[in-house]
């Protein structure tokens, strides 16, 4: 996992482009999980104690071991003990510091368990198991587990702790929204390379099972039915046969399309597999299946915009009947 | 054969088969990537896809970033018209395990398992961040080998082990990999280098890598049938620790310990183990928790500090300790797959030959 392995180059012809995928996550919290963080946005810090008498930090609902609900809460103190520690000369994108720390395990005065968060240390050789910390609150606090800021080394005694709470406070935090981000560099692969090289020429190409002779467009890289890979590419349309479609009557976002208009499964002459497309240049109450259609590119696009009639008669039930 | 019936059917591997194992893979999408290996470990015993009685997969769509993914991949299997089919979003040994499960039923003679991983897209440090408690760890992105070096350091601590042991770990792995496993990624001398989250040092921590892995499982006189010497799973259990990091003691396994009971390891001596350690500090707790001593040939694959195609990794290793029971280099075998932050969670699998 070194720096040099991540930035590893690919070889050269291989299509690529950013995919970015985020998932902010609305999460309800039950009623010590929000006691706990509440209690952060005040400079609090509650455990729970367990059916054997244990008093854990982080607080869960249920007894780790009996799975029992447990609801007593105990304050404990802010200082407390590193029991494991490890130290991050690289920072990485979101973590709670953005230069070097350590990772601790820190088992807080009062408590029997111990939390994950930074130390904010000088260096490794400041840090040891069973060094004194204490936590730096954050200026700003919401209510989650970033209020701790990290913890910073402390000489000194410890907070007062062991009294119980009641885990009431004022406007107490009822959810959390988990914002996450992850950054891809996409590669379609082999068949659907071939495929988007010759969009680029306003051509499409499909590739033909070996096995049942079936044309895919576009091409996956296997016959799903034979579980072969899909080996002869095979141009086909540039026309094709509506198979079925629909009205869309509600406006996508990102999308400049006047609705209703019709979308359509098109089989392309000479595939075995239809693509969807927008149909266009026709009343939308006037598609219908067996409409014979051709695409339509505009300029620097990358696939049809498109599909339009070619005026040609309707195709026969018949001939596409096994498309549907 | 002296092995006491644990379970209601007779089940064994019969055949395994991997890609090799590399940095990047971006000329293949998953499945022109895991197509190869099913048709190899098809083609080991004889079957077509269409008379495998239950395909079981895993895999995780967080590493390439592909929602979906997996339902791409059974276009390889030739999943259509639709078959007996399941999927399980970890490593491809717990699929196993369901499909071994779905034999013991009845409801299948055969199963075919396999699983993927393709971490080059995608950070997959930051990537594994996302399985963690979305409440307390999540929110604080901590990677992969900072929360393994939290347990590396525990370990040193208690005096288990020492930065040169575990540097010695990723050598004797690469270098039994150079021999043993034409697969592997990483082989033969590999510099210990630097830091990556100390103490961890890049020697300790697994390549990062894209690759596939399947086997075949079959029951009964169907495995007698498919393979000449077919490794009979005669235990497999799999357990979980507490969630909470903070209330494990991470020098220790107890659900990987209390699997291999419930498997029957510790009932008769094995001569193999392939445990699935990312990080060399792993394998000295697994050593621990499974009593395995200096006489047992530990990963001569390389385990997963040779290659470590994340979510096919355990089922590699499952699949290798049967392919020495297969070419008779083993008699009893244990195979170890984790999942999780720091061993969180542990399938132990005992694998046997029929002796002559
Ligand atoms: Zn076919």
């Amino acid at each position: 996992m070194s720096a040099a392995a991540e930035a590893a180059a690919s070889p050269p012809g291989v299509l690529r482009a950013p995919l970015v995928v985020e998932f902010p996550f609305t999460r309800s919290l039950g009623p010590v999980q929000s006691a706990f963080l509440t209690g952060l946005r005040e400079r609090v810090v509650l455990g729970v104690r367990t059916t054997a008498g244990q008093v854990m930090v982080p607080p869960v609902e249920y007894d780790p071991v009996t799975a029992e609900e447990i609801r007593e809460l105990v304050q404990v103190a802010t200082t407390g003990t590193v029991t494991t520690w490890a130290w991050n000369d690289h920072p990485r994108p979101n973590q709670p510091l953005d230069s070097p720390f350590a990772w601790a395990l820190v088992r807080l005065d009062g408590a029997d368990t111990a939390l994950l968060h930074a130390l904010d240390a000088p260096g490794p050789d400041a840090v040891r198991t069973g060094m004194r910390v204490r936590i730096r609150w954050a200026a700003q606090r919401t209510g989650a587990i970033t209020d701790i800021a990290c913890f910073e080394p402390h000489e000194g005694p410890a907070d007062p702790q062991g009294a119980p709470h009641d885990g009431a406070f004022a406007e107490p935090v009822t959810g959390i929204v988990a914002e996450a981000r992850l950054d891809y560099t996409y590669s379609p692969g082999r068949a659907q390379t071939a495929y988007i090289n010759a969009l680029s020429e306003r051509r499409t190409v499909g590739e033909r099972c070996p096995s049942c002779h079936k044309v895919y467009v576009p091409p996956r890289g296997a016959c799903p039915t034979c579980g072969v890979a899909t080996t002869d590419r095979v141009e086909v349309g540039p026309a094709g046969t509506v198979t079925t479609y629909c009205v869309v009557n509600i406006k996508a976002r990102n999308l400049d399309i006047e609705v209703p208009y019709v979308y359509a499964h098109i089989a392309l002459d000479g595939a075995d597999l239809a693509l969807h497309g927008r149909i266009g240049g026709i009343p939308y109450d006037q598609v219908r299946m067996g409409l014979r259609v051709e695409p339509v590119w505009t300029e620097g696009g990358r696939y049809p915009d498109h599909y339009r009639p070619t005026g040609e008669p309707d195709a026969d039930y018949d001939a596409y009947k096994e498309l549907i | 054969m002296a092995r006491t019936p644990r379970y209601a059917r007779e089940v064994a591997v019969v055949a395994f088969a991997q890609s090799d194992h590399r940095r990047r893979t971006d000329e293949l999408s998953e499945v022109e990537m895991v197509m190869p290996v099913l048709h190899q470990v098809l083609a080991r015993t004889g079957l077509k896809a269409g008379e495998i009685g239950f395909t079981c997969s895993g895999s995780s769509d967080y590493l390439a970033g592909r929602a979906f993914s997996f339902t791409m991949t059974l276009d390889g299997v030739g999943a259509w018209p639709p078959i007996s089919e399941s999927h399980v979003e970890m490593d491809g040994a717990w699929a196993l395990y369901e499909a071994w499960v779905k034999i013991q039923t009845g409801e299948a003679d055969t199963a075919l398992v396999y699983a993927y991983g393709k971490s080059s897209p995608g950070p997959v440090r930051d990537v594994l961040t996302r399985q963690l408690d979305p409440y307390y760890l999540a929110p604080l992105w901590p990677d992969s080998v900072a929360l393994a070096a939290l347990q590396a350091q525990a370990l040193i601590d208690a005096g288990e082990t020492d930065e040169p042991a575990l540097a010695a770990i990723g050598a004797r792995s690469r270098a039994s990999a150079r021999t043993g496993n034409p697969h592997a990624q990483l082989t033969g001398a590999v510099p210990q280098g630097d830091y990556q989250v100390r103490p961890l040092r890049t020697g300790d921590c697994p390549p990062i890598g894209d690759g596939a892995a399947a086997v075949v499982l079959a029951a009964g006189d169907t495995a007698r049938r498919l393979c000449e010497r077919p490794a009979w799973i005669t235990g497999i259990d799999h357990r979980i620790e507490a969630h909470a990091l903070g209330l494990r003691d991470l020098t220790d396994s107890p659900s990987t310990r209390i699997a291999a009971e419930h498997a029957g390891l510790f009932e008769a001596p094995v001569d193999t183990a392939e445990l699935h350690a990312p990080f060399s500090s792993q394998e000295v707790v697994l050593r621990k928790a499974l009593g395995l001593d200096e006489g047992v040939a530990v990963n001569r694959s390389g385990g997963a500090l040779a290659a470590n195609p994340v979510m096919a990794a355990g089922l590699i290793r499952i699949g290798e300790a049967a392919a020495r029971i297969h070419r008779r280099e083993s008699d009893r075998a244990v195979a170890h797959a984790t999942s999780g932050p720091c061993l969180q969670q542990n399938l132990v699998a005992v694998l046997e030959g029929d002796r002559a």
